[in-house]
């Protein structure tokens, strides 16, 4: 690993920057706004910046304060951990921006002032403290420092769930921080094991040392319990809908976006790097089978769905589903095409999803509900947002040229080609599930109503509108642009050339 | 050898009766001690792993300090899940005093 020196001051910023911005919003009680927009900027460029240095220099890794692994925190840069960073920074800004039209529209309305001000007040805070969080668990290097960062994620995701103040989010938020407590316990309880079996904690050397024993199998399978509780894979996702749908709507976005992305992403490094050499066929086939599972529950509860919030959030469940069915398929595809698929499928969700979510809370604000059958008319009134609804939904459908549409390809392709072919059955039944509960709240946009007259005719502000059509048009577009998320990722897969030389067996 | 055994069983034992409570146990502060008992358990065992018998070296110095991250974690959370517990319960008793009294939740909400 190349270890330069100028390097330091930058790893460690996308995690600095947003926890001394989290401080600041919380000790000020003016212009939090602006400091939040100034670490989400800074910590956009920054990940720019990382993206350069690890094109030019190589994976890095970086001891804070000069203390080396077994005590001190160590922080690493390379490929798939800078997309997930780069994906945190795009829709981290854009959440930034439309959670300050959404709370300053809030605020415009006479209707209890206090309480959307202070629903504002502590919701900057505690969303850096999310980005710091999040930013920490992709760099770090350290698999306690990595359940320090798990934690930092679960106490800021549960309180920004309770933030709106009624009871129904209240009682889901309750539940979702205690299957978070539930989930990181778990984690912990597998970091126990692997440090009996191994005597390290640091990522790196852990690689090395991954032998096939009792131990350590305890330590996969509780690891792989505590992060898929986070991540609401099938049997685990009940807390998922009510947390995300009933929360406010940057919260949702956050949530929905980013939260689920950063477990599934550690369980992911886990059972491809650490664990490699130990996992089996069946297990990853279990995984498999849950991931399909999960694709056609979560989209067959979508179209039950009679509210538009509950409907996107049962369609994360199902669009989480296709990051799992990656797993059985990891053994014909090659190290890094195992590690494109993914990265797609979540950089395109992470990028509609937000999109939809913004669209439905704009969509809230205008009409004051989200019952789906009660939608007519919204495209007269809010034409770029039904705009974003829409090439959000193409992204998620995974039609062409979004990223999801190149992740479904080789899915489908891998598949065919070493003869599982049910894999593939799921993977387009779900686009064809996804298709019905998309358009069918795009048909009821367009209806037109029968009196012509909405009760609520005053313009929503362009934040509330653009950050959403922005984000849906990156993830539409990032089809168009794949070389160039492959060139990063072919940057990170030195560590997985270091265990499989010649791709996996 | 044995202590390291003993310590740790009793560690897993609690992580488990944490669990079953956890999962049976429907009132929320049960719920919130139920998982102080299972990340006791996990700190037993981290402990008890990093027990050495007297002359034979050091003490592991790195369980310990993740017992101790672990404990300044646990309190927070404990802190907050309390919090959030406390405002189910407040908003939960006032939908039931809007259901009882029908006449005054709509004097409230013409108001």
């Amino acid at each position: 690993m190349i270890f330069h020196a100028d390097t330091p001051s930058w790893v460690i910023a996308p995690v600095v920057l947003p926890l001394i911005a989290g401080l600041l919003c919380f000790l000020c009680n003016r212009r939090t706004f602006v400091i939040a927009l100034a670490a989400a900027l800074a910590n956009f460029f920054v990940a720019f910046l990382l993206i350069y240095q690890l094109l030019v220099f190589g994976p890095m890794r970086c001891y804070i304060g000069g203390w080396a692994p077994p005590l001190g925190i160590t922080l690493r840069t390379d490929g798939p951990a800078l997309l997930m960073l780069l994906m945190t920074a795009v829709t981290g800004l854009a959440i930034t921006l439309y959670a300050r039209g959404y709370f300053s529209y809030r605020i415009s309305d006479p209707v209890r002032v206090g309480r959307h001000q202070r629903q504002q007040r502590y919701f900057w805070p505690l969303w850096m403290l999310m980005l710091a969080g999040l930013n920490g668990l992709f760099l770090s290097g350290d698999i306690f420092n990595l359940y320090v960062t798990l934690e930092l994620i679960g106490i800021s995701a549960a309180s920004l769930a309770a933030l709106s103040g009624k009871p129904a989010s209240q009682r889901a938020s309750f539940r979702y921080l205690l299957i978070s407590l539930l989930g990181s316990l778990t984690y912990l309880l597998g970091i126990v094991f692997l440090y009996r079996s191994c005597g390290v904690l640091d990522l790196e050397m852990l690689r090395n040392l991954a032998a096939n024993g009792l131990g350590m199998r305890a330590a996969l399978a509780l690891l792989t319990v505590g992060l898929l509780l986070k991540t609401a894979l099938v049997p685990l996702h009940f807390w998922l809908p009510p947390a995300h749908a009933n929360a406010l709507a940057p919260v949702s976005v956050i949530l929905s976006a980013l939260v689920v992305k950063g477990s599934f992403y550690l369980l992911f490094r886990f059972w491809f790097e650490l664990f490699a050499p130990i996992v089996s066929m069946s297990a990853l086939n279990f995984m498999g089978t849950l991931g399909a599972i999960a694709i056609l529950w979560g989209a067959i509860q979508a179209m039950r769905q009679h509210r538009l919030k509950l409907m996107i959030a049962y369609s994360t469940v199902s669009q989480l589903g296709y990051l799992f069915v990656a797993f059985p398929l990891s053994r014909v595809a090659e190290g890094a095409q195992v590690w494109s698929i993914v990265i797609f499928m979540a950089l395109t969700h992470a990028c509609a999803k937000s999109a939809m979510f913004m669209a439905a809370g704009s969509v809230y604000l205008h009409l004051g509900h989200d019952r789906i059958k009660d939608l007519a008319g919204v495209r007269a009134s809010l034409p770029i947002t039904v705009f974003a609804y829409g090439i959000a939904g193409v992204s998620l459908m995974g039609l062409p040229p979004s990223g999801a549409f190149i992740a479904k390809w080789m899915l489908l392709s891998s598949s065919f080609a070493s003869s599982q072919w049910w894999w593939a059955l799921v993977i387009m039944a779900g686009s064809l599930l996804a298709m019905v509960y998309v358009f069918r709240v795009m048909s009821q946009f367009f209806v037109i109503p029968e009196e012509n007259a909405l009760k609520n005719s005053t313009p929503l502000s362009p934040l509330l509108e653009w950050p959403a059509l922005i984000l849906a048009l990156i993830s539409l577009f990032l089809g168009l642009i794949a070389p160039w998320p492959l060139r990063i990722l072919s940057q990170g897969s030195t560590a997985f050339a270091q265990i499989f030389p010649g791709g996996l067996p | 050898m044995i202590t390291t055994l003993l310590y740790s069983l009793t560690g897993l034992i609690l992580f488990g009766m944490g669990l079953f409570t956890l999962i049976i146990h429907s009132h929320p502060l049960r719920k919130i001690l139920a998982v102080n008992v299972m990340a006791t358990g996990v700190f037993l065992i981290l402990v008890a792993t990093a027990y050495i018998p007297l002359g034979q070296g050091d003490i592991d110095p790195v369980p310990h300090a993740m017992v101790l991250t672990g404990i300044v974690v646990s309190v927070s959370v404990t802190a907050l899940a309390l919090i959030l517990a406390c405002r189910v319960q407040e908003t939960s008793n006032l939908a039931l005093l809007k259901k009882t009294k029908p006449s005054q939740a709509t004097k409230e909400s013409k108001a």
